[in-house]
């Protein structure tokens, strides 16, 4: 390959890192600023204009300590289910032969194309009014409870063990409980660590659902109680733009962090079997 | 696939007969049973009550309660389609997906293969395009709002160039603004999904085609774009799905779906009518026909992308 050719790719691969980081970058100078300003110069701060007053300032208008746990129990109940009952179905798709099989396969793949927005009426009126659990956490957590991309990347890491293993251990007596802890889950240790990084976006993140069903503060996630701060009391801080930028650094925060030191349990090979199925 | 290995072992055993009825390891069904309790309650049963509610009159009263909400037919729909404001929110989506599909697919598909064949710096670049698909909408609108203002950083940049009204309250950018800011926080997604498809291109391709003198935009377009197609099909459909499910955008990025309405979205709308104004059936009614429309459109382009692969 020629040098010209070498320098082009990394010319075009830079400014692509320089599009994608500088909002962040931004975000975290301008969270930082006494006065926002949003001259070019603004992005390089001096020193003396640095402060820590719009974390105290969003903290007092959100309780970020609160929204962070709602966000962690939401997360973490997604991620529980996620992994129990997604793990079960992955094996049983993958190795196990009974009727039925290719059906609850075929469901898992066409879930992931039911725009979930559709759902978001008859779900609210089901787990809001008839099960009356609006302003819960189980509510929320829910409608998420087993993310189906993680049955299907279980499934593929399952069929990819040999036959052999199980018949063996299934010969000596193991019962088929047995088998998938003692044999199967020890082999698909990287597959749990992608399954746990792909279910924990969806809620972390998730802004729609728990935003229909909570209206009580104290039990709102952080994106929920964020959201409503831009929306609607923004306009009365006296560094509004400060204030958002400290409330999003600290709902970014965790995601970001979490993603760089797995990144590598977060690659094209694994997600490109969870979705090509 | 299941019924397969079946009957291939059928002929074999006599005591397998119980096992039979439910497969050779009816365990399995009982492994499944919590995934399928949960696709049925949370995917199957809404997605027939929310076709069934969009023809009653339906509205919402206390748990309990014994109300009367009678068949109305096509009452509903006939209702959503004399609304201009349904309309507008649909045509909306059509503006998003013009800009963000296309913008989506060769951005992503340029990046990919850039990063493809870099050596230097590989993880650091991937990792720092899926930082905006692994961060909350809410917490990179705080960004984009204050970036896009009326005298933001790009408004200060580009001068007198900045359109008045500020990209973000000015009803002919709002709308591609929402497209482009949709297309930077997925983008990270796609390049990974390309990644993987670009391992699945033979290399005696590009050899072949280097000998026959086709140079490294040539080899791109006759080796690659078409080596990747599966994988441009999958891009396509996923970048709708996320175009017709647009909310958070419109919601915050736009305050509302602003500027009176020239960036709503029928989720948007679905919320408003649905939660707001407390008529469920409309909403349900307008989500159908949302369905409906994302069906037919990935039809269409399964068959226009999808080529001869059919």
């Amino acid at each position: 390959m020629s040098r010209r050719q070498t320098v082009l790719r990394y010319v075009v691969l830079g400014i692509g890192a320089l599009a994608f980081l500088f909002p962040f970058y931004y975000m975290v100078v301008g969270s930082l600023q006494t006065e926002p300003d949003p001259t070019p110069a603004g992005a390089f701060p001096s020193p003396s204009n640095l402060t820590l007053a719009n974390y105290s300032d969003i903290d007092s208008r959100v309780d970020l300590w609160q929204g962070l746990l709602n966000s962690g129990i939401f997360t973490g109940g997604v991620i529980i289910g996620t992994v129990v009952f997604g793990l079960l179905a992955g094996y049983s798709l993958a190795v196990l032969q009974w009727r039925g099989r290719g059906v609850v396969f075929a469901l898992a793949l066409l879930v992931q194309v039911v725009p979930f927005q559709l759902l978001m009426i008859p779900l609210y009126v089901l787990i809001a009014r008839d099960y009356g659990l609006a302003d819960t956490h189980l509510g929320m957590i829910l409608p998420f409870a087993i993310n189906s991309t993680a049955v299907i990347v279980f499934r593929q890491y399952f069929l990819q063990l040999p036959k052999e293993l199980f018949d063996a251990a299934r010969i000596d007596g193991a019962s088929e409980l047995r088998v998938l802890w003692g044999v199967a889950l020890p082999l698909v240790r990287p597959a749990l660590l992608t399954v746990v990084l792909l279910s924990f976006i969806g809620p972390w993140n998730e802004f729609l659902w728990p935003f229909l069903i909570t209206k009580e503060a104290s039990m709102q996630p952080l994106a929920v109680s964020l959201a409503n701060y831009i929306s609607n009391v923004a306009a009365t801080a006296a560094n509004p733009f400060g204030a958002v930028l400290a409330g999003a650094v600290v709902l970014a925060g965790p995601a970001v962090a979490l993603f760089i030191v797995f990144q590598r349990y977060f690659t094209s090979n694994d997600l490109g079997s969870g979705v090509k199925g | 696939m299941s019924t397969a290995s079946t009957t291939r072992r059928a002929g074999g055993r006599t005591p397998a007969r119980r096992g039979k009825l439910l497969g050779e390891n009816p365990l399995g069904l009982l492994f499944s049973a919590p995934y399928l309790v949960f696709v049925v309650l949370v995917f199957a049963f809404p997605l027939c009550f929310a076709v069934w509610m969009s023809f009653q009159d339906y509205f919402f009263a206390a748990p309990g309660a014994q109300v009367d909400r009678p068949f109305v037919g096509l009452e509903n729909y006939r209702q959503v389609l004399a609304d201009p404001a349904v309309w507008r929110a649909f045509g909306n989506v059509g503006v998003f997906l013009i800009i963000n599909v296309p913008l989506t697919v060769a951005l992503s598909l340029v990046l990919a293969t850039a990063l493809d064949g870099a050596t230097r710096f590989r993880t650091f670049l991937r990792v720092s395009y899926y930082v905006p698909y692994v961060t909350a909408s809410v917490a990179v609108v705080g960004v984009w709002l204050f970036l896009f203002n009326g005298n933001g950083l790009v408004s200060q940049l580009l001068g007198p160039l900045a359109p008045d009204p500020a990209w973000l309250i000015n009803s002919t950018w709002a709308m591609p603004m929402i497209a482009l800011f949709v297309t930077w926080k997925q983008l990270g997604f796609y390049i990974l999904l390309y990644l993987a498809a670009l391992q699945n291109v033979p290399k005696e391709l590009y050899e072949s085609a280097s000998t026959d003198g086709a140079g490294k935009v040539r080899q791109f377009f006759s080796v690659t774009m078409p080596g990747v197609r599966p994988a441009t099909v999958l891009v396509v459909l996923l970048a709708t799905v996320t175009g017709a499910n647009l909310f958070t955008e419109p919601y915050l990025l736009t305050g509302g779906g602003g500027p009176n309405g020239a960036s709503a979205s029928p989720v948007l709308l679905m919320y408003q009518r649905g939660i707001e104004q407390g008529s469920p059936d409309v909403a349900a009614a307008i989500g159908v026909i949302l369905v409906v429309l994302v069906l037919i459109l990935a039809w269409l382009q399964r068959r226009f992308v999808g080529g001869e692969e059919r």
